[in-house]
């Protein structure tokens, strides 16, 4: 069981996105609507933390707890990009959830949303039958 | 304990969400990505002889208990430690909703739109089949999300996720101004 702590981790992260209102439908609509700073206030917070501590990461050297070397996440360019990025969002704004808000919907009681959940994941089993005749 | 049941500001919840990054990485040399469960479940359950799913997905679990833990996570904020107010949003969003008959009760979801009787009506199928299609569908297609690009890929200096989380948002915002109020009025 040594793979607790990413229970634990992601424990902390849906609580962290949950009373963050980052899953709550509300806040999304508002969001794409221009009408509050919370949800980008939201964004332009924890882009910085990530980024300085990755420069903290790679400055020192700092290894990972099991001894291996960090390397720097890289996200190399393919048009899916663009086009997987377009239809997630118009997903986003129908069931106010990306893939994590999605869990943590369901895990605060409202049920019914196990259903985006099974449609996302058919969505993924789509796009998997698909890939080799859409563009990359 | 009152901070417990209160909705966190942005300048507290944004910088924790930022932490989860090296959090993962430290522990772990794990990179911070919601929608790569999504994959992982095909994987396990449904791989048939598609390429994209047939992997040693075994080696991966630590996704799927990170994705459990997210579930957790929803519980424990969103229903153990439930905000007993409405979601505090602008009011013009609030008279937006109300103009289709929506109105902010306590929750993090309009229990008017996210509920077993709508589901079966074309408003619901949209918002939660259709939605729920199209997210995964297309962060598969984008192989990332708004944790992956969105919050590891941009604190990685990574253009191509600054690229991705500008389509999303910009889906996002389209569809909500354009089409949106359609599905809302049905």
């Amino acid at each position: 069981m040594k793979n607790i702590k990413y229970l634990l981790i992601g424990t902390f992260f849906g609580f962290v996105l949950t009373k963050g209102e980052a899953i709550s439908w509300y806040r999304i609509q508002e969001m794409f609507r221009f009408e509050s700073f919370h949800m980008f206030g939201i964004f332009m917070t924890a882009v910085p933390v990530g980024a300085l501590s990755l420069w903290i990461i790679r400055k020192f050297k700092i290894k990972s707890a099991d001894g291996s070397d960090i390397e720097m996440p890289r996200k190399p360019y393919h048009h899916g990009i663009v086009i997987g990025s377009l239809l997630f969002g118009f997903g986003w704004a129908l069931t106010g959830a990306c893939p994590g808000p999605i869990y943590a919907q369901l895990g605060s009681g409202v049920l019914v949303t196990i259903v985006t959940l099974l449609a996302a994941l058919a969505g993924t089993w789509t796009y998997g039958l698909l890939q080799k005749h859409l563009p990359d | 304990m009152n901070w417990i049941y209160q909705p966190w500001p942005w300048y507290v919840a944004g910088p924790l969400i930022g932490v989860t990054v090296p959090l993962l990485l430290l522990v772990g040399n794990k990179n911070l990505g919601v929608s790569s469960s999504f994959r992982h479940v095909c994987a396990a359950i449904l791989p048939m002889r598609i390429p994209l799913f047939n992997y040693d997905w075994k080696k991966e679990s630590w996704s799927l208990l990170f994705a459990a833990g997210v579930i957790l996570g929803g519980f424990l904020a969103g229903f153990v430690f439930a905000n007993p107010d409405p979601v505090a949003i602008a009011q013009s969003t609030e008279d937006y909703f109300s103009f289709f008959g929506i109105a902010t009760s306590p929750g993090l979801m309009p229990s008017e739109l996210f509920n077993w009787q709508t589901l079966f009506s074309l408003k619901g199928f949209l918002l939660m089949i259709v939605g729920g299609f199209l997210v995964g569908f297309g962060t598969r297609y984008a192989r990332g999300c708004t944790s992956g690009h969105g919050i590891l890929g941009l604190s990685a200096l990574q253009w191509p996720s600054l690229l991705a989380t500008a389509s999303f948002f910009a889906g996002g915002i389209l569809f909500s101004k354009y089409v949106l109020p359609y599905i809302l009025s049905l």
